[in-house]
């Protein structure tokens, strides 16, 4: 670490570095400075001593209604959970071979995938600082394997980087981190760090860049041994006669920030995306299975919650079967409603005026997934990649390698698509078939000869047609923050609202944890005060 | 599942917007391009909305569309799970989708949305902008 004693503040170091050399460095530093924040998580809630009798109605099957009425029950609790699905998880969910899928609109798919292929429509990967629902996945028995977010020998492809020729994520960031360096060196060669550090730290700086970004001896990024042991060899080293590699000639700079390879080094080191991350064994819907087991038979599904009162001195949910059509009701003594704002702005809420508004004040964002099964896994096979995220300008933004069942035989299914903002929207407007169709068209600058030919079927959802979520997750901004978050938040009367979107790690199933653990924890402490 | 949205960008995603095709004899109506690209996302290809747990109202033969102001409010300012449109589609881009919308779907009103009206009557884009970021 450069030395603070004297010179520059350590706020106009890491400012100096982060203007040179982009984000990378700049939380690297911050890293080791013990800058970088996780979650909140203290341990489980440990409620304990319901007055006996005391009845919970829980709307919503996610994790955020399964775990607050697991842990309400534990606590004495008599609980009851309504569903609209037919199944538990909610938005944690994946998408297997035999499986019928009829979003908004109509359209319906029959999932043709080979078994235990699938699709993670929604959640996909558990940072590994997401302790509250790593905990519970460990204490509910729900197997996690590794999820490969960052892949070396994954590609990105940029429309206006080499001739919108797919390159090695490894040669780009390679290359962009020695020319960086490169660079950085030859600033402090012409004293143009002298106002913002001392000699002797520059000199430092200038020795690390030389290791951190594979500079030669002369400080020259270039092609040689040093270099190519990070971007790779034209030969790789090998065995007997022809073992001596060969390296490789690095990328014109130009060509490299054309690429825009520095988001993508800045995605994978977000504190989300680094590694370790997880993800279940067999799918992200085997974690909403795994919950369900613990809440066994007080789940009601295929309930469409119509009015929430809280008249009498009581909690009365008016629900109606969405097969038979037949509406009946549930009486409890309070309420946790997980339901996403999307859905319950238009469900008649006995709240106060405040906290009808904060609900009513939350849009929601929206995403299309598509996963592609292909008819064996020709990445693994044919050009080494197993798992990770090929990056690209098109719409689908990414294609992402299975990180289950590497190194096997058989069908795989990548996930195609996953797209954001404006591209969602367009792809949500269009039929399932044509997403597909288009998810396979845009991936198939990947690999060509391989994707479209060896391609079986697929699969797609899009949230804004989700018929129990009319959209993807909770859009807060500074101002509505401000005005509704604590309203929202709050427990009003006999109601307390769960999920991702009462969080501040929203659209992450940590955040429909610790909302629901701080939820259930206040309302308990209601009941016993009431 | 992490998913930021960046609305800023339906203009840049849908860019033959801005042109009008020179001999085509029935030119496409400017909003149907909009209303394909980012409204149908929801509201469907024929306008017919959803219902699920919640409902996305049809926007075909909706009385509620009559006085063009509160198409321009909803819009700007989103409603409910909508999200506001302020910011990411311009003015004119707003006025050219209500317009082809309020034509179309069995829907015949006669007077004409402008992007001064949108601008007048719109809602501001939050100041917070769109996301936390």
């Amino acid at each position: 670490m450069i030395s603070m004693t004297q010179g520059p503040t350590r706020r106009e170091v890491l400012r100096a570095i982060g203007m040179m050399a982009g984000t990378a460095v700049l939380y690297q530093a911050m890293e080791v400075l013990g800058h970088a924040r996780e979650t909140q998580f203290a341990g489980p809630p440990n409620l304990q001593g319901a007055r006996p009798g005391t009845r919970v109605v829980v709307l919503g099957a996610g994790l955020a209604g399964m775990l607050a009425a697991y842990e309400l029950a534990k606590a004495g609790y008599a609980v009851q959970i309504l569903e609209y699905n037919n199944r538990p998880g909610g938005r944690n969910w994946s998408l297997y071979g035999g499986d019928t899928y009829t979003e908004l609109g109509g359209a319906t798919q029959k999932v043709g995938f080979a078994p235990g292929n699938y699709l993670n429509p929604g959640p996909w990967r558990i940072p590994y600082h997401h302790r509250a629902l790593l905990h519970y996945c460990k204490a509910f028995g729900v197997a996690l394997e590794p999820f490969i977010q960052m892949n070396q020998q994954a590609l990105v492809h940029s429309s206006r980087a080499f001739g919108g020729k797919p390159m090695r994520y490894r040669e780009l960031h390679a290359d962009w981190d020695g020319n960086v360096a490169e660079l950085l060196s030859k600033a402090i060669d012409n004293r143009g760090l002298d106002t913002v550090m001392t000699k002797e730290d520059a000199d430092r700086l200038r020795l690390a860049l030389r290791d951190w970004g594979a500079l030669d001896k002369d400080f020259k990024y270039g092609r040689n041994y040093r270099s190519s042991r990070r971007r790779g060899f034209d030969r790789p080293q090998g065995g007997g006669v022809l073992g001596e590699p060969i390296p490789s000639e690095p990328h014109a700079f130009k060509d490299i920030l054309d690429s825009g390879i520095w988001r993508i080094v800045a995605q994978h080191m977000s504190i989300d995306h680094q590694h370790a991350m997880f993800q279940p064994v067999g799918g992200m819907g085997m974690i909403g299975r795994g919950f369900a087991k613990q809440v066994e038979g007080k789940i009601r599904y295929n309930q469409k919650v119509t009015a929430i009162s809280q008249q009498g001195g009581k909690v009365t949910v008016t629900h109606s079967d969405t097969g038979t059509g037949v509406t009946s009701t549930t009486e409890a003594d309070y309420c946790v409603c997980t339901i996403p704002l999307s859905v319950l702005s238009q469900i008649d809420v006995d709240c106060n005026p405040a906290m009808d508004e904060a609900i009513r004040a939350v849009p929601y964002s929206n995403s299309v997934k598509v996963g592609l099964e292909f008819k064996r896994r020709f990445w693994e096979e044919d050009e080494a990649i197993y798992g990770g995220i090929s990056f690209t300008d098109r719409e689908i933004a990414m294609i992402s390698y299975p990180s289950g069942r590497l190194h096997s035989d058989g069908p795989a299914v990548i996930l195609g698509a996953y797209t954001f903002g404006p591209a969602s929207y367009k792809f949500a407007g269009m039929t399932p078939e044509e997403r597909i169709a288009r998810a396979l068209e845009q991936g198939s600058v990947f690999h060509p000869g391989r994707y479209k030919e060896e391609y079986i079927g697929g699969a797609t959802v899009a949230w804004s047609r989700s018929p129990f979520t009319l959209g993807c997750c909770a859009m807060w901004n500074e101002d509505t923050r401000k005005q509704h978050y604590q309203t929202l938040c709050a427990v009003d009367n006999r109601l307390v609202l769960a999920g991702e979107h009462a969080s501040y790690v929203g659209c992450w199933m940590e955040g429909a944890i610790l909302s629901s653990l701080d939820a259930i924890t206040r309302l308990h402490k209601r009941a016993l005060e009431a | 599942m992490r998913v930021v949205l960046i609305l800023a960008a339906v203009l840049a995603a849908t860019p033959a917007l801005a042109q009008t095709p020179a001999k085509a004899p029935p030119a496409p109506h400017p909003g149907a391009e909009i209303y394909q690209n980012v409204c149908q996302a929801c509201h469907m290809a024929n306008a017919g909305g959803g219902e699920g747990a919640g409902r996305i109202p049809a926007l075909a033969k909706n009385g509620a569309l009559a006085a063009a102001t509160y198409p321009i409010l909803v819009v700007t300012g989103g409603k409910g799970a909508m999200p506001w449109f302020r910011g990411s589609l311009t003015d004119t881009q707003i006025a050219d989708v209500i317009n082809y919308v309020r034509s179309n779907f069995g829907n015949r009103y006669k007077d004409k949305v402008t992007a001064a009206m949108v601008a007048e009557q719109g809602i501001a884009a939050p100041r917070g902008g769109m996301g936390e970021r």
